[in-house]
C-alpha cells in the first residue's frame, strides 16, 4: 500500500486522478462487503468531491489531503451524514454539524468515504457488539478484527482505504490496530478535539487515525489536532508538523514494564517477538530496562470503574424524546424513557451503564467511583516518575494475536482483560501507538509505544525507525 | 464486599431508566456481581492521602467573549425527534394519568 506523500505524487504527475482513486475504492469495498466493514458508503459525495478535488490539484491549489481517501468510525460526526454509534438507539440519526476532525480533513480536501462499523458506543474489543453485525478480520474472516474501532482497522489493513480514523478509549484504536497489522495512535488526551465524538468516557476518549505507516499517522495527526474553541479539553499548545520531523537518530533510555512480559496470559508467540525486538533495540546503542510495574491487575479495574461511571452519565441524553429510537410501547413519559432506553441499547451498553449508576449512587460513590480516581491518580504519579528517567515504554499492545468471532463472548470480564496493556495510556492520558510487530500463523500483533504527554513528535518519528 | 441482590438491581435499572425482566434480570445480578469482585480488588493499593484524579487536561480558564450564536434553528433542532409538530417535541400524554 502506498503512503499518503506517493500518492500525492502520483497525483502531481498525473500518473493518477482523484476520481479514478474514488473509483478503485468504491469497487474494493464492494468486492468486500462480506467482511461488514461499512456501515454506510457516501459514494455519491465521494465522485462529486472528486471531481472538485481534481480541479484544485489541476489549480495547483489543493490541500495538504488532496486525492486522499478517508473512512470514518461511525461515532464521529459528519454533518447532513447519518452516524449511530453502531446502535439501534441512534438508527435513522443524521448529524447537524460535522465533528472538528472531519472539518479539518475535509479542509484539507481528504474525501470522506463512508462510516465504519464499530462496536456499539465504542464499548467492546472484538466489534461484536454492534448493532450491524460483527466485523470479520479481513486476514482471516473467522477470526475477529478488534475493537472497538474494528472497522476503521479492517477497512485499512482490507485496502479499503487509505487511512480511517478511530476512538480510543482504552485501546480502541490499538488493540484492533495490532490484530489487523495496521498503525493506530492514540494522541495524548487533549491534543485532538472531542467535538463532534459521540461521547462514551469523556476524560478517556481520544480521536486518533489508522493507517498503513507511521508517517500517514503523522500527516493526518498535525491536521486534526490543536486548540478548538468548541472544545475546552483540547490542549492550546502549538501542533508540530510531524511528519517533517520523521528522523530519530538519537540513543535513547527505554523502560519494558516487567509485570506486562512476565504475565502469565502472554502468548508465547507475542512474548518471543517482544523480547528479540528488545535485543534489536540495545543492539543499536539503547538502554533498555526492565522496570517494576506492581499496578498491571488494577488497571482494567479501575478502568472498568470509572469509564461506566462516564458512560452512565453521558448515555443519560439518549431518552427517546429529543431524538433517536422511541418504543412503541411508551405510554407515558417514564415508560417512555425506560422502554426506548431497554429496547435501543445493546446488552454491553445497558450492563456498563447499570455498573457505572452504581458506583456513582449514593453509599457507593466512596468506596468504588472515588477510589478509582485516587488509585488513577497513584497510577499517573508512576508514569510521570517513569517518565523523568526513561524517554519511551515498550510494551506488547495485546498479550495474543485476534481470537475467533463468537470465542470470548461467554464471559465480559475476558473480553475487558483484552485491553490489559492499553488501558494505561487512557488512564494516565499519554499518548501511545500500536506498530506491526510479528505473527502467529498469519494473524498479527503489535508492540505498543508509549510517550510523554504531548510528545508525539518523539512518539512518531521513534516508532517508524520500528518499520 | 457488597451483594447485589435484585432489588439492587431494580433500584439502580430505576437510576439508569432501564428496565430488566425474568431471565435478563438474573443475568445482570450475576453479571454485577462478577464486575463488583473483580473491581473490588482496588481495595488493595493504598490510597491514603492521595487526591482524586478528577481532570485529565491541564488547561486552564478557556475564555471567550460572551456572544450569542445560534448554532441550530429551530427546524434543526425538531429533524431527529422521533415525534414533533411543526413547533415542539411530542412525548405520550400523561399529565391526567395519576391514579
Amino acid at each position: 500500500m502506498k503512503s499518503i506523500p506517493q500518492i500525492q505524487k502520483e497525483l502531481q504527475e498525473k500518473k493518477t486522478t482523484v476520481t479514478e482513486i474514488v473509483h478503485h475504492f468504491l469497487s474494493e469495498i464492494e468486492t468486500n462487503k462480506h467482511l461488514n466493514i461499512f456501515v454506510e458508503v457516501f459514494s455519491d459525495d465521494a465522485k462529486t468531491k472528486a471531481l472538485e478535488i481534481q480541479e484544485k490539484v489541476n489549480l495547483g491549489k489543493a490541500g495538504k489531503l488532496a486525492g486522499i481517501v478517508i473512512g470514518i468510525k461511525d461515532n464521529i460526526c459528519y454533518k447532513n451524514h447519518h452516524v449511530s454509534a453502531s446502535s439501534k438507539i441512534l438508527e435513522n440519526f443524521e448529524s447537524l454539524y460535522s465533528s472538528t476532525v472531519v472539518e479539518r480533513l475535509l479542509s484539507e480536501d481528504a474525501i470522506i468515504i463512508g462510516r465504519l462499523n464499530c462496536d456499539e458506543f465504542a464499548m467492546g474489543s472484538s466489534n461484536e457488539t454492534s448493532v450491524f453485525g460483527a466485523v470479520k478480520n479481513p486476514i482471516n474472516p473467522e477470526y475477529v478484527p478488534g475493537g472497538s474501532s474494528g472497522g476503521s482497522a479492517a477497512a485499512v489493513a482490507a485496502g479499503l482505504c487509505h487511512a480511517a480514523l478511530g476512538t480510543d478509549t482504552g485501546g480502541s484504536i490499538r488493540q484492533p490496530a495490532s490484530f489487523t497489522g495496521t498503525v493506530g495512535l492514540k494522541p495524548t488526551y487533549g491534543r485532538v478535539s472531542r467535538h463532534g465524538i459521540i461521547a462514551y468516557a469523556s476524560s478517556f476518549d481520544q480521536v486518533g487515525p489508522i493507517t498503513n505507516s507511521v508517517v500517514d499517522a503523522a500527516l493526518i495527526l498535525e491536521i486534526i489536532a490543536g486548540k478548538d474553541e468548541f472544545d475546552s479539553t483540547a490542549s492550546e499548545r502549538k501542533v508540530v508538523n510531524y511528519s517533517k520531523e520523521l528522523n530519530f537518530s538519537s540513543q535513547t533510555k527505554i523502560a519494558v514494564l516487567k509485570e506486562c512480559i512476565e504475565s502469565e496470559g502472554l502468548n508465547a508467540g507475542v512474548k518471543n517477538s517482544f523480547l528479540e525486538k528488545v535485543q534489536e533495540l540495545k543492539s543499536k546503542g539503547h538502554e533498555v530496562e526492565i522496570i517494576d510495574f506492581p499496578f498491571l491487575e488494577y488497571l482494567v479495574p479501575c478502568y472498568y470503574v470509572l469509564t461506566t461511571a462516564e458512560a452512565s452519565s453521558n448515555l443519560s441524553r439518549y431518552d427517546g424524546i429529543h431524538f433517536g429510537y422511541r418504543s412503541k410501547n411508551a405510554f407515558d413519559l417514564e415508560s417512555t424513557y425506560k422502554k426506548s432506553r431497554t429496547e435501543g441499547f445493546g446488552k454491553e451498553v445497558k450492563r456498563r451503564i447499570m455498573l457505572g449508576t452504581f458506583v456513582l449512587s449514593a453509599g457507593y460513590y466512596d468506596a468504588y467511583y472515588a477510589k478509582a480516581q485516587k488509585v488513577r491518580r497513584v497510577l499517573r504519579n508512576k508514569l510521570d516518575e517513569t517518565f523523568k528517567n526513561y524517554q519511551f515504554i515498550l510494551i506488547p499492545t495485546t498479550p495474543n494475536s485476534s481470537f475467533k468471532i463468537g470465542q470470548k463472548n461467554s464471559d465480559p470480564i475476558e473480553m475487558y482483560l483484552e485491553d490489559i496493556f492499553t488501558v494505561l495510556a487512557n488512564l494516565a492520558g499519554n499518548p501511545a501507538i500500536s506498530v506491526p510487530l510479528g505473527k502467529n500463523g498469519d494473524l498479527p500483533f503489535g508492540i505498543q509505544i508509549m510517550a510523554k504527554n504531548f510528545d508525539e513528535q518523539n512518539l512518531l518519528s521513534f516508532s517508524n525507525t520500528f518499520f | 464486599m457488597t451483594k447485589i441482590d435484585k432489588e439492587l438491581v431494580d433500584k439502580i435499572a430505576h437510576l439508569a431508566r432501564l428496565e430488566f425482566e425474568n431471565e435478563a434480570k438474573d443475568e445482570i445480578v450475576k453479571e454485577m456481581n462478577n464486575m463488583l469482585s473483580f473491581v473490588e480488588t482496588l481495595n488493595e493499593i493504598d490510597t491514603t492521602g492521595i487526591e482524586p484524579l478528577i481532570y485529565m487536561s491541564d488547561e486552564v480558564n478557556v475564555m471567550r467573549e460572551d456572544e450569542i450564536s445560534n448554532q441550530v434553528t429551530h427546524k434543526e433542532a425538531l429533524k431527529n425527534a422521533p415525534d414533533h409538530d411543526s413547533d415542539y417535541f411530542r412525548v405520550p400524554k400523561f399529565i391526567d394519568k395519576k391514579n
